[in-house]
């Protein structure tokens, strides 16, 4: 409606994909946000996020029914989680390929704990990989590029910039070509997921990365790939690898 | 399963005024929403908020839908003796949280 | 852009212009200036509201309506004699025109607040506080809400 009208226009002036941000350019979305915004985000007292990051801490140290708590294998998270989120999606041997970090979370919970995987977007999934990522603050994104994960990486690099949808639109042309131009009344970001799993206002609570990348699927009129879907992991991988050394943030606050 | 965040300063000097800030989880659910289907999501929402310092009453908040899911609530109180903090909020469908603070007045 | 137009209005006008169906937006009518006067005088009573000695900030421009950061102050000494009774926050054009109401005395120390609010458009915010001499005084702000492109529900 609003979006069509101004996508409209966008596929209209806007030429071939122009090509990747310059590292030195890539801003997080952070600093596109209002003052306001940034000032949620930047209290842990008023962070809405870090009520799912006490309920992680929580739920991190309760056993499950018939099998262990993370804590009896990893112990102090601060420790033992330092720097797993900012090298999520990592290459799984058993899997022969990239999983996210909410997949890594539920492997270890149906091999480790002997409990059923939680549901993608469910309170627990989020509660754990919220106070997981939160270990992670301040420390530089760094997956791995090697000969295993690069297939992947280039699959997630191919649907960033392959057009999609109804809208016949690329992830590219906004976040890489149109990032810092108004789109409906807000400013478009580079698209860095730093700050996942975060707190949209939007949605009046905190999700994934996944949940984010399948409402732009639905914003440029595409069937939005399942969750856990192959093609997401890619993105994701990509999408980290292309803030790599950029800081997390999360639980992050996002409009 | 409704975790709360409360920011009390653990200690503080007689007659100091010191701010205290609360986080809840709740849906704050509006009773102006409709699912797909055009049916009404009824009302969910935390009605009440109080602050009981040594128990007596030192502030109250009567919360209305147009408060943001999450309640997020800052307010400041003198620090006149040592003793506990009980924050209570209740709302619709028996909601009802309790949560407490020590603090130590020198 | 005329922000000063709802958003379901501009809805309509795009929707019209670009030859589609007209989109169902099912929010309910919102509340108007007259029914949050009705509600500020559910409040006060017959009571005089003057605007002055209370402070609303909110900010000018918000990225996203369902929360917005709002604090009021009120200049009072905060003492036995002379301190805030109640805080009360009403809107114009929200659902309903009830935001919050704080109760504070003298045991508050400050008379400051601080929430987070929904706001369904651009609009005025109204805050009245009540003294404890009985006097009723009001301050009042507006914000401009603006909204994202790619929404959950693709609206």
């Amino acid at each position: 409606m609003r979006l069509l009208l101004a996508l409209n226009l966008l596929t209209v002036t806007a030429s071939a994909v122009a090509g990747e941000i310059a590292l030195s350019d890539r801003r997080s979305g952070y600093e596109f946000m209002s003052r306001e915004t940034r000032a949620m985000q930047d209290d842990d007292t008023a962070n809405p996020g870090m009520l799912w990051v006490l309920e992680g801490g929580a739920l991190w140290s309760r056993k499950t029914r018939t099998g262990r708590a993370c804590a009896d294998c990893h112990g102090d998270a601060a420790t033992s989680m330092k720097g797993v989120a900012a090298r999520h999606p990592a290459f799984d041997a058993s899997r022969r390929r990239p999983v996210s970090l909410e997949q890594r979370i539920n492997v270890c919970r149906v091999a480790r704990q002997q409990a059923p995987a939680l549901a993608y977007e469910s309170r627990e999934l989020l509660a754990l990989t919220a106070y997981v990522a939160r270990q992670s603050r301040g420390l530089p994104i760094d997956v791995a590029t090697d000969a295993r994960t690069q297939p992947f990486l280039d699959a997630g690099r191919a649907t960033f910039q392959r057009r999609q949808g109804q809208l016949n639109l690329a992830c590219a042309q906004c976040h890489d070509d149109n990032w810092g131009r108004q789109l409906a009344g807000n400013v478009i970001p580079q698209g860095h997921p730093t700050g996942y799993p975060l707190y949209r206002l939007e949605w009046q609570g905190l999700g994934s990365l996944q949940r984010r990348l399948r409402n732009c699927l639905v914003g440029i009129r595409a069937e939005p790939y399942e969750y856990g879907a192959p093609e997401l992991v890619d993105l994701e991988l990509y999408l980290m690898w292309r803030a790599r050394g950029m800081p997390m943030d999360a639980p992050a606050v996002r409009p | 399963m409704a975790s709360a965040l409360i920011n009390v300063p653990p200690r503080a000097r007689r007659g100091e005024i010191i701010e205290i800030k609360t986080l809840i989880s709740h849906v704050m659910e509006t009773g102006f929403r409709r699912t797909q289907l055009g049916a009404v999501i009824p009302r969910d929402i935390i009605r009440r908020f109080v602050c009981t310092y040594n128990g007596a009453e030192v502030f109250r908040a009567d919360l209305h839908p147009a408060i943001a899911a999450n309640p997020f609530i800052v307010f400041s109180t003198v620090a006149i003796e040592s003793g506990t903090l009980v924050f209570e909020w209740t709302g619709d469908n028996g909601f009802s949280v309790k949560e407490t603070a020590a603090i130590t007045v020198e | 852009m005329e922000r000063r137009r709802s958003r379901r209005e501009f809805l309509k006008t795009v929707a019209a212009g670009v030859g589609l169906a007209s989109v169902a937006v099912v929010r309910p009518a919102g509340a108007t200036p007259a029914d949050m006067q009705a509600a500020v005088r559910k409040v006060v009573g017959g009571a005089r509201v003057t605007p002055g000695k209370v402070k609303l900030d909110l900010p000018p421009l918000i990225e996203n309506g369902n929360a917005v950061p709002l604090t009021v102050t009120v200049d009072s000494p905060m003492t036995e004699a002379q301190h805030v009774r109640a805080v009360h926050v009403f809107t114009e054009k929200n659902p309903q025109p009830y935001v919050v109401s704080f109760y504070l005395g003298p045991r508050a120390g400050r008379a400051r607040v601080a929430t987070r609010v929904r706001l369904a458009d651009s609009q005025n915010v109204l805050a009245i506080c009540e003294l404890s001499d009985g006097s009723f005084w009001s301050d009042s702000a507006g914000v401009v809400v603006t909204l994202a492109a790619c929404l959950e529900d693709g609206i």
